[in-house]
């Protein structure tokens, strides 16, 4: 995989350019996100944050990042 | 005397469940979780803000370790939508006790029962504990029994309407026929509609708006507390018979 080349992502319903292929990891980090805040779903499914290290983004990846807000 | 709280074989003392949205921010809902003091708060799922990242976190002010989180499926219109939400719940931290509320009508916020069957179903073989907002019709909740819900939740009145309890005899009915917990969900305005469920002989009640959009929260969440404990002092104490005519306090022996 080449992990220079630029990718676009849409994340929690945005578009957003990657300056390279970086891991779900990476991503939460550079959110400044807590991984044991979150949960995250990467094209619809569920993705095990224990796995997130070795996942890596791809172009065109829909990922949704979720936590607990006030609610009733 | 222990009368504790029981749901899914987990033991509370408090009987009060608060909701933790419409607060004015996460430390005057703190606040008022403690003031109430509910050992059990809903909580909703939402998308992070990825914008602003110093936005204050619900997990800073409430801690998952003392108060039991219980997910919601808050906003939810179909039986898909409340099982992605609930899942994702799961994968935050592992949470298996949840509170189930398909909606169906956006006016009245009363849920959808055929969806909210169909995800209890669901949900169950899973693995999860489901708490089930529902409306209070007697056979639904018979079904949702059936289909594995761990606690039964009818609605007083609309959420967020403050009404009161509009059907004391159908709570009463489902309360009777259930093993499970009756939590009244929805619609409580005052204290006195608190103690009113209680001594119908539900289990617990939860409260949000009354709480929340109270001119003083904090007196309101006290106000809520001592509610659900004198309602449910009340019901397992065995109230006096009504009779139509008087019976003096005072004996007439050695009268003047």
């Amino acid at each position: 995989m080449k992990k220079n080349k630029k990718i676009k992502i849409i994340l929690n319903g945005k578009s957003r350019s990657l300056q390279k292929v970086i891991s779900v990891y990476e991503l939460i980090r550079s959110l400044k996100l807590s991984t044991d805040k979150v949960a995250i779903e990467l094209n619809k499914e569920i993705i095990n944050k224990r796995t997130i290290k070795n996942l890596y983004l791809k172009n065109k990846d829909k990922i949704e990042i979720v936590h607990f807000i006030g609610g009733g | 005397m222990r009368d504790l709280f029981k749901i899914a074989n987990k033991k509370f003392k408090s009987r009060l469940i608060v909701g933790t949205g419409k607060y004015k921010n996460f430390s005057e809902c703190a606040k008022a979780i403690k003031y109430s003091g509910a050992e059990i708060v809903t909580v909703a799922v939402r998308r992070v803000n990825i914008v602003d990242k110093r936005k204050p976190l619900l997990m800073d002010y409430i801690d998952p370790k003392r108060i039991t989180y219980l997910p919601n499926t808050a906003g939810c219109f179909t039986s898909e939508d409340a099982l992605r939400t609930l899942r994702l719940a799961r994968e935050i931290g592992g949470w298996k006790l949840v509170k189930l509320e398909v909606l169906g009508d956006k006016k009245n916020l009363f849920p959808d029962m055929i969806e909210t069957l169909r995800s209890t179903e669901i949900l169950s073989k899973e693995g999860f504990k489901v708490m089930v907002y529902c409306t209070d019709d007697p056979l639904m909740a018979k079904r949702l029994e059936d289909s594995g819900a761990v606690a039964i939740m009818p609605l007083a009145a609309p959420i967020g309407s403050g009404l009161g309890i509009q059907n004391y005899t159908n709570i009463k009915i489902i309360r009777n026929q259930t093993k499970l917990p009756v939590i009244i969900d929805a619609g409580i305005g005052q204290a006195s509609d608190a103690v009113i469920a209680m001594e119908l002989g539900c289990d617990g009640v939860l409260i949000n708006t009354a709480i929340a959009k109270a001119k003083k929260p904090f007196e309101m969440a006290q106000a809520m507390k001592f509610a659900v404990i004198a309602g449910r002092k009340s019901f397992i104490s065995g109230r006096i018979l009504k009779t139509l005519h008087g019976s003096a306090s005072t004996t007439n022996k050695g009268i003047i």
